[in-house]
């Protein structure tokens, strides 16, 4: 539409800032906005449009996760830490996408730093679901999904290190992926678990969601565990078939956690996958039932070293205590909200003296067999498909109270983060009228064949790009 | 195994996080409970697995030893709680 010059990119970033007026207080997406620069940078799309230079991304407005680093745009994390942090640079995807031409909307809601799975560990809003405004967008990327699904962006960046680019898509009923570990750049976005970290798009299709998984990876020196690979290419994805595709269904991600319409509709995507010519075997992963435990010690103990910087010497908060041991203290007690804490402490318990071997070395070891265990289920298939969460989505205030419980409901998205795996979750149906995310994971590098798949699938089932029935 | 309240103090401090009562109480609470339950890994076998760091193996990587450009000292400084004479001001360290 932009480059036939149906639209000029600056109407285009006109209308998206009105619906993000006019619908965002109901929905708490967006932290931050700067409409002034979303203005000059759709000027500026326009100006590469007249000149015939443009990409598939110029002009289009991309939000943002408030955990990836934008120049001259407040960066929080959702964290009272971080409030009035203003980043002089820009992360390595964020200045990606600038290079294509994309415009950057603004900056969306997360649970602080990323620790959640409903968004409302955020510091300072809640985030509302637009299937449903009582219930939970999911999160971490809760406020990234949730723009997608309310139409306030068409397109938007999260971060998943457990979960939270897909689970939050899952239940918003749009698309979510997640690179396989090192294809995108971690420069730039705050860190939480950096062995698990990793940023990739949500969108309300495969093939956005691969356009902007196109611009935003590749190999950058200034990530150390950025692999020496080529971008994600986007050409291909329309070209697959799911005639003679092997897929496997792991049963320890449908056992009894699963909710029985997230079951339904996830039985119904497999048949009707079957009638498309997919063959399917019902396979065992015994390590993933260790997922969520082994989950939840090394990415407390990775957190707990990540977010020692925040000590309010150099950036962020201070608050007033007695000297200097006394100041860090008393800042990250203020500035740190309880979620933050909690996994900080269980972190710091894992990796000190007398417990290191008991709990983060075994987990290490567990990681090492979930590694070995995909690596040889993947010889035989094609991809794994299952839930991406086990339950739709829940109310606001429901689940979260409950630290143990919310946890749960990672087991099917943490594999992939353990594995490096890459992973998607798309709509496949409904459960009560909220969206149910069908999961693929694929052997690590095969993002491009996930992606076709993840194509053809969502051309295969009736509903997966259905609209949140909102106007 | 239970996570005592000396403990939650003991690893509070090494976080660098100042604790109230009610919030030791309650972490020692939640630690139990968590810790408790994905004490679950200590039941399966791992002998001869190496265990692994990342997810996926690499090499330690270099970067060549060449100057390059930086941000300036004050755009570092602008994100500073407290500084002068572009340095970051801090409490006392070392008495006299």
């Amino acid at each position: 539409m932009l480059r036939a010059k149906e639209a000029s990119c600056s109407e285009v970033a006109e209308a998206y800032l009105e619906r993000i007026e006019a619908i965002d207080p109901t929905y708490g997406c967006f932290l931050a906005i700067d409409p002034e620069s979303v203005m000059a940078q759709a000027a500026k799309a326009q100006s590469q449009i007249d000149r015939g230079e443009a990409g598939p991304l110029t002009g289009v407005p991309i939000a943002v996760k408030d955990n990836i680093a934008t120049a001259g745009l407040e960066t929080t994390c959702a964290s009272k830490m971080l409030t009035g942090f203003v980043p002089p640079f820009d992360a390595f995807v964020v200045e990606r996408l600038r290079g294509q031409g994309a415009v950057v909307l603004g900056k969306t809601n997360l649970d602080e730093f990323a620790m959640g799975a409903s968004t409302e560990n955020s510091a300072f809003k809640v985030t509302r679901n637009p299937w449903d405004p009582a219930r939970s967008p999911g999160g971490s990327s809760g406020g990234s999904a949730a723009a997608v699904a309310a139409r306030l962006a068409p397109a938007a960046l999260g971060s998943d290190t457990g979960g939270s680019i897909r689970q939050p898509a899952a239940l918003c009923g749009v698309v979510g992926f997640k690179p396989t570990y090192g294809r995108c750049s971690r420069y730039g976005l705050v860190a939480f678990g950096s062995s698990l970290d990793q940023i990739g798009p949500l969108a309300r299709s495969v093939k956005d969601a691969a356009l902007v998984a196109e611009a935003i990876t590749g190999h950058d020196p200034q990530d150390g565990t950025s692999l020496d690979a080529l971008p994600i290419s986007a050409a291909e994805i329309e070209h697959g078939s799911l005639r003679g595709l092997k897929i496997g269904l792991v049963r320890e991600m449908f056992g009894e956690a699963l909710d029985p319409g997230v079951r339904e509709s996830i039985n119904a995507a497999v048949r009707v996958l079957e009638t498309e010519g997919v063959r399917f075997e019902r396979i065992s992963i015994p390590s993933v039932s260790l997922g969520v435990s082994t989950y939840y010690i090394i990415a407390p103990a990775e957190a707990s070293s990540n977010l020692a910087r925040f000590d309010g010497v150099r950036y962020g908060m201070r608050a007033k205590g007695s000297g200097h041991i006394g100041l860090v203290e008393r800042t990250r007690a203020e500035g740190f909200g309880h979620e933050v804490k909690s996994r900080i402490m269980i972190g710091s318990y894992a990796l000190s003296a007398g417990y290191y071997d008991a709990y983060y070395l075994r987990a290490q070891r567990v990681r090492a067999l979930m590694a070995r265990e995909f690596e040889q289920a993947f010889q035989g298939l094609d991809a794994i498909l299952s839930p991406a969460c086990p339950v739709p989505a829940f109310k606001i205030g429901e689940l979260n109270k409950d630290p143990l419980a919310i946890k749960q409901i990672d087991y099917c998205t943490i594999p992939a983060n353990m594995a490096g795996l890459p992973g998607i979750s798309l709509n496949c149906g409904f459960a009560e009228n909220l969206p149910v995310g069908l999961q693929l994971l694929a052997a690590p590098m095969r993002d491009e064949s996930l992606l076709q798949m993840a194509h053809s699938v969502e051309r295969a089932l009736p509903n997966a790009t259905r609209a949140a029935p909102i106007p | 195994m239970s996570i005592s309240l000396e403990e939650v103090r003991h690893v509070a401090r090494l976080a660098r996080l100042e604790l109230d009562e009610a919030e030791i109480l309650s972490l020692q609470g939640e630690l139990n409970a968590l810790l408790g339950h994905f004490a679950d890994i200590r039941n399966v076998d791992v002998s001869g697995i190496e265990p692994r760091s990342h997810a996926v193996s690499k090499e330690n990587v270099w970067a060549a030893d060449v100057p390059r450009p930086s941000m300036t000292s004050q755009q570092v400084m602008r994100n500073a709680p407290a500084s002068k004479a572009g340095l970051f001001v801090v409490p006392t360290i070392i008495e006299d």
